[in-house]
Parts: C-alpha cells; structure tokens; sequence
C-alpha cells in the first residue's frame, strides 16, 4: 500500500468549485424545504434553479480565475487546464440544463431534484479530475447515483421509472464488474495510482489476467460512455428519463466519462509495451467500430426523436472512442472539444424536445411537424443543433469532427486502423445526415397540424438561442476555445 | 466604308428585331421587313459596283475572334460573293412582297424571313470556317421554321425532313473542318487555300489525322451535296419546296439553294481540289444522272410546285456538272479558257436560277392566291383567255428557265456547256438530254395552264393587278437585260474566276 | 471587392429569415436587391481581371493552431464563375417572381435558403484555402435540400434527400482526402496553392486523387454517380432546378479542377500498368465522362417528363466539363471551364422555359400530353424562348455552347481520339433529343383526343400572358449566351490566362 502525505489544505484548495455545489445544492434543500413550502410550485422550482445556476456559475468563475496546476495525494485528483477546462464545460451544461428546467413539472420536489443534479455534477467533476482508481470509482458512483435517481424523477411516469429502472440494472452490474477489473488492476501492480499502474504495467508482461481486467474496465467505462456492447440502457433512458435530465445524461456525464477514459488510456498503454497496448486499443477500436455502426444504423430506424438521438450518441460516442484509441495528447484534447461540442449542442436539442413535448405530449417526429411555421426560432435552433451533430460546417460539430479525425491520423501508432476507421467513420456519418434530415423535415417541410404558435417561455428561448449561437460562433470561430482546448 | 459588309449582315438582323417588335399587326411587320430588304438591296448593289475589278478580296474585315481556336473575324467579297449578295437581296424583296397574306404572327413571320436574308449575307461573306459556319446553320433555323408553322399540308413532316438532312450535312462539313484545323491550326480559307494551293495540306492532314484527305473531302462534299442538290441527295427537296409557303420556297431556291453551289466554289474546290479530282468519274456521273434525272422527274409531276423544285434540281445540275468537271488534275492540262467558261457559267447560272425560280415560285404564289391553293398541273387551262398579262408575263419567266435565246437562262447554260464540252464530252453530252427534257417540261406547263379549253371553275380568275405588274417588271427586265448583255455582270465575275483558278491546284 | 458577394448573400439570407412574415410578398424584391447587388459585384470583379493574375481578395487568420486561413483570391477561373453565380441568381430570383404572391408561400424563407446557397457558391469559387473551400461546399448542402423538399413538386422529398445525401457521401470522400492530405503534408496550412508545391508521395497521390476526384465529380454528375441529378432537378422548383444545374454542378467540376487536380496532379500520372486499356486515372474519368455524354443524352431521348429530359442533358454536357478537364491541354481546359459558364446559363434558360413558363401555365410536364396543347401557336413566346434555347444548348454556333465544345472535342481529340469521338456521338444524340423535346412539346400536330380532353387545356382558354419577371429573366439569360457565343473572347481574354497559370504539372498535357 502506497502511503501519501495527504495535504486536506491543498485537498480543499483543489476541490474548492466541488465544495461550493456542494454547499449550494444543501442550500438549496434548506430554502426550499424551509421557507418555500407554501410558496407555488413554479415559484420553487424558480427559486432552485436560480440558486443551482448561481452555484454553478460562482464554482465555474472560481476554476476561471485560478488557473494553474495542483494535484492532490499523489495525483488522486489533478488541476490541470485540461480538466479545469472539462469541469467549466460539465458546470455551463449543468447551468444551461437547469435554465432549460425551470418550466418542468415533471416534479413536485423542485428542491431535491436541483439538489441531487448538484451533486451529480459534482460527481461529473471529480471523475474528470480523478486519476486514481479509487476516487475514479467513488466519484462515478456519486455521479451515477445521482442519475438514477434524477432518471426516476417524473413519479408519475411509467417510462421514467422504466427508464430509471434500466439504467440502474445496467449502471449496476457494469459497476461492479469495473470494480472487479479496478480490483484485478490492483492486485497486478499494487497500487491504485493511474501514474503507478502505469509504470508497474510497463515492467510486467501481458498476462491474462492483465487482459481480463482491461476487459472488465473497458465494460464498466463503456456504459458510461454507451458504447456497444454497452448501450442498451441508452435509448429508453434517453426516451424516458424527463428531458433536463436526459440532457444531463447526455451531456455533462458524457464529458465526464470521456474525461476518466482518456485518463484511463493513458494508464493502461505504456510507451514501452505495444502489444498490451494493442490489447486495450483493439477493445476500443471493437467498441467504436461497433458502436458507430450500430448507433447510426438504428438511428436510421427510430421515429421518436429521443431515442433518435440516444442512437447517434451512440454513434458520436464511437467516434471520440476512436479518438481515445489514437492515444496522443492531442488526441485526447480532441476527444474533449469534440465531447464538449457535442454535450453543448445536444442540451440544445434537448432543450427544444422538451418545449415540444410540453406542447405536443409527445416526441416523435409528428410532434415535430411544422414546427418553423409554429416558433421559427425554435427551429432554427434545432436546425443549428442538428446540423452541427451531423457535422455540417460551418458548425461546430463539423471543426469537432475534423479535428478528431485529423488527430487520429496523425498519431504515430495507428497505421493498422486508422485510416480505415476514419473512412468508415465518414462514411457512417454520411448515413447520419438521412435521420438528422428526417427531423429537420418534419420541422420544415411537413405542414404543421395546427397553426397555432409552440407556447414557449421567453427564457427558454433565450437559452436555446444562445446555445445555438454558440454552436454557430464556435463554428465560425472555432479557434475560441483554443486557451483551454488546443486544436490541431 | 470598312465595315460595310457587317453592317450589311446586321441590317435585316436589326430589321427582324423591330418586324419582331412590330408585333402582329400584318402591315406594319411587312413594311418594316420591305424597307429592310430594300435598303439591303441598295447596299449590295452598292457593294457590287464597287468591287475591285480584278476579281481580289474587297472590303476585307479582320480581326481576332477566338484567338485560342485560331478563330477570325475574317470577311471579305470578290465577284463570286457579291453577286450572291446582290442574289440573296433581290429574293428577299421578291419573298417579301410575295408574303401578302400570312394568316398568323405575322412579326414572326418577316422576323424569320429577315433573319435569313441576314444568315444568306454572313454565309456569303465570311472568310472563317467558323463564321461562315455560324451563318449557314442561322440561316437553316429560320427556314425550318418558316416550312414548320407557315407551310401546307404535311409541313411537319417536310420540315423535319429539311432539317435533319441539312443538318448532317453540316455535321460532317463540320466534323471535316474541325478535322482539317486539328491538323493545320487554321480555318481561314485563304489560308487553306493556300496550303491546298502549295501541296502542304494532305501532308499536314496525313500527319495529325492519318490518310484521310479523301475522307474529310467526302464529309464537306456531303454537305453541299444535300444543300444543292446532287442525286440522290435530293430527297428531302420536292417535299420540302411544296409543303414551304411559296414565298419561302422562293428563298430556298432562289438563294439557299446557291449557298451549296457557293460553298463547293469557295471550300470545296479550292481547298479540296485535288480529292475531288481523285474522284471525278463517279462525281461527274452524278451530276449528269442529277441534270438527266431531275428533268425527267419534273416531267412526270402532277403538281406545278413540284414541278418547278425537280425543275430546280436540273438547272442546279448544270453548275454540279461544270464544277466537277473542272476538276482536272494539272497532269491532265486543262485548258485553262474552258475552264473559266465553265466556271463563268456556274456562277451566272446560280444567279440567273435565282431569279428564275424565284420569279416562277411568284407567279405560282399568285396562282395559289386566286385559286385557293390549287396548284395541280391539270387543273387549269386556258388562263391565256382569261389572264393574258399575267400569262405573258409568267411565260417570259418560264421561257427564261428553258434557256430560250435572249432572256438570262440561255448565256449561262450555253457557257457551262462551252466548257464542259472539251472538259468531259460524254457527260456533257448526255446532260444534253435534260436541256430537251427540260424544254419539253416547261411547254407542257405552258400548254396546260395557259392554253386549251377555258376550265370554268376558274372564270374568276383575276389578272394582274398594276400593283403585281409593277413588282414583277424589274425582275422581268433584268432577266431581259442579262439575257441580251450579260457583259454587266460577265465582266467582274470572269475577273474573279480567272483569280480563283490562279489560285487553285487539282 | 469580391468577398462581399458572399457576405451580401449571407446578410440577406439571414435578415429575410428574420422578416416578419406580413412582408412576405416584398420578401422577393428584397432578395432581387440583394443578387443584382452581387451581379453587380460580380461584373465589377470580371471587368477588373485583366491580365491581374491571382489576386488576394481577403486573407486573415482563422484556425492558426491547424495552419487554416480564411483566404479568399481570385483568377480568371474564380471571376468567370462568379459572374455566373451571379447571373444565375439574379435569373432564379426572376424566375421565382410568383412566389410570395399567395399565403402560405414562406417566401421569406425561399428567398433566404436561395441566398444562403448562393452565399456558399460563391464563397466556393472564390475560397484559396483547402478548408475554407471545403466549408462553403458544404453549406450550400443544406439549403439545397430544403429549397427541393419545401417548394419542390414531383417526389420532392425523395429526389432532396438523394441530393443531399449523394452531395453529403461525396463530400465524406472528400474530407477523407483532406484529412489525409492534412496528415500527410504536416506542413500546417491549407492553402490551395501552398499544398499544390507540396510533393506528395505518388503513391499516396495515386488513391487520394482519385478519390477527391470523385467526391467532387459527384455533385458534377460524373456517370455513374449522376442519378441524383435527374431526380434532384425534377423535384426542383424552378429557381432550384437553376441554381442546381446552374452553379452547383459547376460546384463539383470546379472542386475537380481546383483541388482535386491541382494538388495531387501526379494522381493523373500513368499507374505502369493496365487494366482493359486503361493506363491511368485520368484515361478513367475521361472514359466515364465520354460515357456520361452519351448516356446523359440517349435517356434524355426517351423522357417523356419534359424537365427529365432537361435533367439528363445536364449530365451529358457536364460530361463535357469532366472531360475537358481531362485532356490537360489548355485548350481543353479554356473549354472545360467556358462550357461551365455556357451550361450554367443556358441550363438556367432550360429550366426556366420548362418548369417556369410552361409548367405553372399548362400544369403538366408530360411531352405526350404537350403535345396536345398546341404550345407553339397558344404560347409562341415560350416556343421561341425553347428553340433559342435549345439551339444554344445543341451546340449552335452564334451561342455559347459551340465553343465550348469544339475547344473540349479539340482538346480530347489530342488526348483521347477515341473518347472525343463518342463525346461526338453524344453531342449529335443531343442534337436529337433536343428535337424531339421541341416537337413534341410545342410543335406537335396531334389532335386533342377526345378521351384526354379532361387532362388537356380547353383550346381558347388563353395562357396567363408573360409576366415583365419572366421577360426581364430571360433577356439576362439569352443575352448573355448570345454575347458570349458571338464575343467569346469576352469569357476566353479572362478564362485562357487564368488556365495558362495553373501549375505547370497540370497543364503539360499530353502524359499518357
């Protein structure tokens, strides 16, 4: 057992934006339990969202203006601007996701739902920080829990429950058999410390056992990330969870679990040993590979727009996969501008099936029937968001996807693979346009039923909007975020 | 007056804009399209009495056109040329007034008319394969569609006909220029001329292309060969001169068909002189078959158009005759004396039939005007009675086509025989035949129509108006006056047929 | 100068997307400001070529950390297609002139698709960086399919996603080339004539040539991957169907041209080896677009839709393009990009006689029901504007087309004598076509059958007489094919420079 001079100064210098959701999601639950019981349920939904945006943009304005670098006990937890970076992304998707909730009423306890998408962020934020098996595991727990729970929130739903209740079945046997490989990962090198694991990996040969827990770690990361094999619970969590937090799920989890992957990459692929490497990037090249082709192609077939994107979540999750098997520090950085890009755009279609649900009762591709002759705005948006995901440029999906790509093949390691994946990535993203088109054709083409205009909260719609322009600046200037991620 | 020939191209061009503009009111068109003719007409003669008398290139325009295809604006007139033009514009005014009664889009109508006359001036002037080009087919478009929408019975058919027969005609005169500028990186025809005329040609061909002279003077001989036409190229023809409204088959005849004879004049020959002479023989036969042939189809017609458009064909026949048979090689020492006669002799008889014909198709227009369209050979008989100004009138036209001794037909007839006689006298002797034939044909026409019983359907059968009487005489005198001094245009068309022959090698 | 064509089209788009819908029938005057604006623009840019060469127009940085400037030049090529893109907006914008006349017409958001397209072709044509290239090639993409999908008419929703997702697969190739180049060269920039310096290893030119090469040729309706283009221009309105055969198939051959040969020029070397004849990649798409020009033509003679027939001639004279381009003399390749100019405007007349002045007065495109109606006496003004239009099209001298194609046949002539001589064929099968679609639809002597009379016109019912829009679109139209066809050297003076300077590897020629 390694022993760490542990620092709780530095701990806590380190986990200070944690510590403020923290503070704020119990502050939450006080306000709200205690001074708003008998206040409207708009009102406290109101009051906790405005207090979870405040908490995420004082954590985010904090990471802000302390950039450096720290790291805590021997590397369990890390600063760096990579991460500092992921953590101010997952905080804007966790802000935009409660903006976008303060018309839901899909619960009666305003209060414990801003609460628990706290802590679930805060989780989000400690996976991307986190380089140590232990905390990994214990941080993507609080991250999960939260989720399940928030998946069940609409009680009165069958498909939340349904949702929630999958999700759980899968989250939990993919924990445990994470654990199990963490557990092998250990008992192999005898330390929990990605650093360590890395170098003792490096002086040992590949051993079957070492194959087994790079398996099992593969299968509990993969869920996160829903990967195929590991996907299944994607599609009906996205149908059914309530659309805030089926935008979470996509979003700030997503960037989360990319986040520990590439971490865990790191680890688990010493410079030295190739051939153990190559076990690891078969399995992710396998997964991506799959995950890409099956992601698009069911996407071809889903006629409700949730699951429509649960399936290309798939697909975009198969593409950054290919960016982790890359393995470069610049591909890395790829995988996060391209898991942020993407979160951002897909809170923004969320975002815009929520309002349309509300209207409609319903997400599948009718609802969306004339809905540019219904709230132009409203389409537009989803024009910008659907657009980007398939990678049309000049949106930001598009610089995301070149980037990735670009970086895929110039990594040194990937002669095998790397162009024929690419190719076939393409190709599989040329497929995607069809079912992004389906949509955007039922929201431009096909006559509405009726003509009277999408009800629409004038926050909402700000929101939307300047998510869209974001995806749309970004994509014209696609160099904006080049302080915190480095393109190319 | 540098520029004089392209204004003179664009002057019916702009008039067929304004007849355009005119709209459907009949007069109006017509006056538009008559003064148009008729300031053409003074400019052409204008250009004809101007000419340079020793038969060169007059009123030369050069310019680049297409630099990277060797294209040049490249126009110029010798006798050869301006005559045609004084033709062309002597047609398009006798057309015009003839188009009295045109039920339908009457601004079209003179639009399309104009737009020829302008297609007939750019074809007779150009010095550029390409432009030259440009205008043959221009001038092909508005006559399809004249035939097309203004014609009888069955002009659909007729049309389409026209068309694509001339249309492959002019696919392989193109072809067979795109090919000879492959080789030599020019298509001006002077300068082809020359190389034709100094033997560098059929190496430069043999060079790019492979040994396909022959086959390249085949393809621009099919083009003419349609256009004239040479036997048995002439299907398209009688349909095509009886369906086309008279007024137009008096174009088709009096002029396009000239431009065939022009083109073997100013393409073929001198460029591909020395193929054809290759091929003499079998042309020759041709020729006499379509002067033997032509007549004795004309004979057996029953309809009076038809009977003029094979009539046409014979008279044509006779320039095919002496051009080919002109083509003798310089080892065979052709008489040089012979040869300008022939070729004095095509070049009058292309006029001379242009306004024969012309004037023929006129009265015939006139005939179908009183008659309601009635054009049958038996129809008629004993309008002499009935009409005599308009018989007499009619019948010096008529008499004219026979070659009767002064009136125009006879002088031209008369010098091609002189030259093809010690050039080829088997041919000339059988061609012989048609000139009995054609005779034969044409106091048939006479005796059906103007003499015999009085037929009674036709009692009302109006002479000539003094309107029509003044309109024909100038084409009646001038047949008079080529007939009894053809020296008026002999003298500048021998100077240009001595500097042609100069310049040509077989 | 030029750059603000793109960036007018882009502002109007955008602000006609946030007009309100009760100024929806000012919505087309907004739009005819806007694209005579960038004609003007456009000419102003033609006239000031001269023998100016490249010049810069905008150049600033974009993506440093991926060496990708937004760098926009112009040569003779740029400037002659820019011009058309010009003329082909103005023209559509007429030609759409009925639209926003009724309720429920979203002419706001018609007139800002059509701008926003217009807005990528031109930043196509004028773009020096690979990437910005690639960007405005795209953009065009999604207005393309909405422009169909909304306004269209025959199986509309079919023939837009068959363009979008042909146009979409085209460009993946595309990128993967670009990805690829990207990683190969490592030499951080993306400029055009920059990458062209660049020696690429042969081997690796010899697959990613060809496979930009088709990517582009796609969208040029390269047979055998043309179909799109046939369904894509029927289900077109009218404007579309204009735009579509008129700048965006320009689009791929331009790309062809641009990128694709211009920097991987050594894709075109013999391979060593042969394979049924075939020596090289460039002796393959020369062979495919010889088969294009026939094929295009020989189904365009068995149409019975009349905008079928359109359709396919489009993928026979872009044939001509592919081809041209191929023959790598400078002959052949001055004829490359004129037929370019020449098919954009007369492919606009095409359409614009057949799917505007005919259609929305008679409702059908059936030549066989056409050819009742009697069209060339009950509306001579279309049956003039056809047969111009069509004369042009057959390759008349006097219009636009005729030097085009001699200089492509002279130019393939001394490459590939053979290929030159089908593309003959071709030609003259359009010939025919053309004809029969003339005949058929506006001189026919058929008879009104009693049994269809229910389909047909009532024979006096008088046509809607010819709007100032349609008469105002056609001169442009017809006018500037006949300028072009009569002074050709107004287009060659600018076009034959701008050829002359292309990498001396392109034009050698003559490398087989």
């Amino acid at each position: 057992m390694n022993t760490f001079a542990v620092n709780y100064g530095n701990l806590f210098s380190i986990t200070i934006p944690e510590t403020i959701l923290e503070v704020v999601s119990l502050l939450v639950l006080v306000v709200d339990l205690g001074f708003l019981r008998k206040s409207t349920q708009p009102a406290r939904m109101t009051a906790a969202c405005v207090l979870g945006v405040i908490g995420s943009v004082l954590a985010g304005l904090w990471l802000l203006t302390h950039s450096g670098t720290a790291s805590f006990a021997g590397d369990a937890l890390v600063l760096n601007s990579l991460v500092a970076a992921a953590q101010i992304g997952i905080l804007l998707l966790t802000a935009l996701v409660l903006l976008l909730s303060f018309q839901a009423e899909f619960s009666r306890n305003p209060g414990e739902y801003v609460a628990i998408v706290l802590l679930a962020t805060t989780g989000m934020m400690l996976v991307a920080a986190a380089r140590d098996l232990l905390v990994i595991f214990v941080a993507l727990e609080l991250l999960s829990l939260s989720l399940y729970v928030l998946a069940a929130f609409a009680k009165s739903s069958a498909l939340s429950s349904e949702a929630a209740l999958k999700y759980y079945l899968f989250g939990g046997m993919s924990a445990a058999l994470m654990l199990f490989g963490f557990s092998y990962l250990y008992g192999l090198t005898g330390t929990t410390n990605l650093n360590g694991i890395a170098v003792s990996l490096a002086s040992q040969g590949l051993s079957p056992l070492v194959v087994v827990a790079m398996v099992l770690v593969a299968a509990g990361l993969g869920f996160k990330v829903a990967a195929v094999p590991f996907h299944l619970w994607a599609p009906d969590t996205y149908q059914g969870a309530p659309a805030p937090v089926a935008a979470l799920i996509a979003s700030g989890s997503k960037v989360a679990s990319f986040a520990v992957l590439v971490a865990v990459t790191g680890s688990l692929i010493p410079a030295a040993s190739a051939s153990r490497g190559a076990t690891w990037i078969v399995l992710l090249v396998w997964m991506a590979g799959a995950s890409i082709l099956l992601g698009n192609l069911a996407a071809l077939a889903q006629t409700s727009v949730r699951r429509l994107l649960a399936y290309s979540a798939i697909a975009h999750a198969g593409y950054m996969l290919l960016g982790i098997a890359a393995n470069t520090p610049q591909s890395g950085a790829a995988v996060f501008y391209y898991a942020l890009t993407y979160a951002l755009t897909t809170v923004g279609a969320f975002g815009v099936i929520a309002v349309v649900e509300r209207n409609m009762g319903s997400d599948r591709f009718d609802a969306f029937a004339g809905l540019s002759r219904r709230n132009p705005l409203l389409a537009a948006s989803m024009l910008i968001f659907l657009l980007s995901l398939a990678g049309i440029p000049p949106l930001v999906g598009f610089w995301a996807k070149f980037n990735l790509f670009a970086a895929v093949l110039r990594a040194p390691g990937v002669g095998a693979w790397g162009l024929g994946m690419v190719i076939f990535a393409l190709a599989a993203s040329a497929v995607s346009l069809y079912y992004y088109l389906q949509v955007l054709k039922r929201v431009y083409v096909v006559p509405a039923m009726t003509d009277e205009p999408m009800a629409v909260s004038a926050l909402e719609q700000l929101v939307l909007l300047v998510i869209a322009l974001l995806v749309a600046l970004l994509g014209i200037f696609p160099s904006a975020l080049s302080g915190w991620i480095p393109l190319g | 007056m540098t520029h004089v020939l392209s204004i003179l191209t664009a002057i019916p061009a702009i008039g067929a804009v304004i007849a355009l503009l005119a709209g459907n009111r009949s007069t109006t068109a017509r006056a538009v399209a008559f003064v148009a003719g008729a300031v053409s007409l003074l400019v052409t003669l204008w250009v004809w009495f101007s000419l340079a008398p020793n038969g060169v290139m007059s009123f030369v325009e050069r310019a680049d056109w297409v630099p990277g295809l060797g294209i040049e604006y490249h126009l110029g007139v010798d006798g050869l040329g301006a005559l045609m033009l004084v033709l062309s514009a002597i047609v398009s005014v006798m057309a015009i007034a003839a188009s009295r009664k045109v039920a339908q889009q009457p601004g079209v109508y003179f639009a399309l008319i104009l737009l020829l006359e302008s297609g007939l001036f750019g074809t007779f002037t150009a010095l550029n394969f390409f432009h030259w080009f440009l205008f043959w087919e221009l001038s092909l478009i508005p006559a399809f569609f004249l035939i097309k929408l203004w014609g009888g019975e069955g002009r659909g058919k007729a049309a389409t006909q026209f068309f694509v027969y001339t249309m492959v005609g002019s696919v392989t005169l193109l072809l067979a220029f795109l090919a000879l500028y492959l080789a030599t990186g020019s298509m001006d025809f002077e300068t082809l001329t020359a190389m034709a005329a100094s033997g560098q040609l059929v190496p430069a061909v043999q060079a790019h292309l492979g040994p396909v002279s022959l086959v390249l003077a085949l393809g621009v001989l099919l083009g003419f060969a349609v256009k004239v036409p040479l036997m048995p190229f002439h299907t398209w023809l009688p349909a095509t001169y009886s369906k086309a409204p008279s007024p137009v088959t008096m174009l088709l005849t009096g002029a396009m068909s000239k431009m065939g004879v022009y083109g073997l004049l100013r393409l073929a020959l001198p460029i591909f002189g020395a193929q054809l002479a290759e091929i003499r023989t079998p042309l020759l036969a041709l020729a006499t078959l379509t002067v033997v042939a032509g007549a004795w189809a004309a004979a057996v017609q029953k309809d009076l158009k038809r009977v003029f458009a094979y009539s046409s064909i014979n008279h044509l026949g006779y320039c095919l005759l002496a051009l080919f048979a002109v083509a003798l090689p310089a080892s065979a020492s052709p008489s040089v004396l012979t040869q300008t006669a022939a070729l004095d002799g095509v070049i009058l008889q292309m006029f001379n039939h242009g306004i024969t014909a012309a004037a023929i198709f006129w009265f015939l227009t006139m005939i179908e005007e009183r008659s309601g369209g009635v054009l049958g050979l038996n129809d008629f008989g004993g309008l002499r009675k009935l009409a005599p100004v308009f018989c007499g009138l009619m019948g010096i036209a008529l008499f004219s086509s026979l070659g009767l001794p002064g009136l125009n037909g006879f002088v031209s007839e008369f010098l091609i025989f002189r030259g093809v006689f010690p050039l080829s006298w088997l041919s000339a002797t059988i061609a012989v035949l048609g000139l009995l034939i054609t005779a034969a044909v044409i106091l048939t026409v006479i005796q059906r129509v103007f003499t015999g019983p009085v037929n009674p359907r036709w009692q009302a059968f109006a002479d000539l108006s003094t309107g029509e009487r003044v309109a024909v005489a100038p084409i009646l005198i001038l047949m008079a006056v080529l007939g009894l001094y053809p020296q008026v245009v002999l003298g500048t068309v021998n100077a240009t047929v001595t500097h042609l022959l100069a310049g040509w090698r077989f | 100068m030029l750059a603000y064509t793109i960036y007018l089209s882009f502002a109007g788009a955008l602000i006609l997307a946030l007009f309100p819908k009760a100024l929806q029938s000012s919505a087309r005057v907004f739009a005819l400001l806007v694209a005579l604006a960038g004609l003007a623009i456009a000419l102003i840019g033609f006239i000031q070529a001269g023998s100016s060469g490249t010049v810069i127009v905008a150049d600033a940085v974009w993506v440093p950390a991926l060496g990708i400037r937004y760098t926009l030049t112009a040569d003779g090529i740029s400037r002659v297609l820019v011009l058309l893109t010009g003329i082909a907006a103005v023209a559509g914008i007429l030609f759409s002139w009925n639209i926003g006349e009724k309720e429920g017409d979203r002419a706001n958001e018609f007139f800002a698709f059509f701008l926003a397209l217009i807005g990528g072709v031109y930043g196509v044509f004028l773009a020096a960086d690979l990437f910005l290239f690639f960007v405005f090639y795209e953009i065009a993409i999604v207005p393309k399919y909405f422009l169909i999908a909304i306004w269209g008419s025959t199986r509309r929703e079919y023939g837009a996603m068959k363009l979008a997702l042909y146009s979409f697969a085209g460009s993946a190739m595309v990128l993967i080339g670009l990805l690829a180049a990207y990683t190969v060269s490592g030499s951080h920039t993306m400029n055009l004539q920059a990458m062209a310096q660049y020696s690429f290893p042969i081997h690796f030119q010899m697959w990613a040539f060809p496979l930009i090469f088709v990517g582009f040729a796609i969208l040029a309706g390269m047979w055998p991957f043309h179909t799109w283009a046939p369904t894509g221009h029927v289900a077109a309105p009218t404007a579309a169907s204009m735009l579509l055969a008129g700048v965006v198939m320009k689009l791929g051959a331009y790309g062809c041209l641009r990128v694709a040969m211009t920097v991987f020029p050594h894709g075109l070397d013999p391979w060593g080896f042969s394979i049924l004849g075939l020596t090289s990649w460039r002796m393959v798409f020369a062979l495919l677009a010889a088969i294009g020009i026939v094929y295009g033509a020989a189904v365009a003679l068995v149409q019975n839709d009349f905008k079928f027939v359109i359709g396919y001639s489009s993928v026979s004279h872009m044939g001509l393009v592919l081809l041209g381009l191929m023959t790598l003399t400078q002959i052949g390749l001055d004829g490359a990009v004129l037929q370019m100019f020449s098919h954009g405007i007369l492919a606009g007349l095409l359409f614009a006689t057949v799917g505007r002045i005919v259609y929305e007065r008679t409702h059908t495109r059936d030549l066989g029901v056409l050819s009742r109606l009697h069209l060339g006496k009950t509306m001579p003004f279309a049956a003039v504007l056809f047969v111009i239009a069509g004369m042009a099209s057959m390759g008349l001298p006097g219009f636009s087309g005729f030097i085009a194609e001699v200089q492509v046949l002279i130019g393939a002539w001394r490459a590939f004598p053979w290929f030159a001589a089908v593309a003959g064929v071709g030609i003259v099968v359009g010939v025919a076509y053309t004809w029969r679609a003339m005949q058929r639809a506006f001189f026919s002597e058929a008879t009104v059958s009693t049994a269809s009379s229910g389909t047909a016109h009532e024979e006096h019912e008088p046509y809607a007489p010819v709007t100032w829009a349609e008469k105002a679109g056609v001169a442009l139209l017809v006018g500037t094919s006949l300028i072009i066809g009569i002074f050709p050297r107004v287009l060659l003076d600018v076009i034959t420079p701008a050829v002359h300077a292309l990498p001396e590897l392109l034009v050698k020629g003559g490398r087989l």
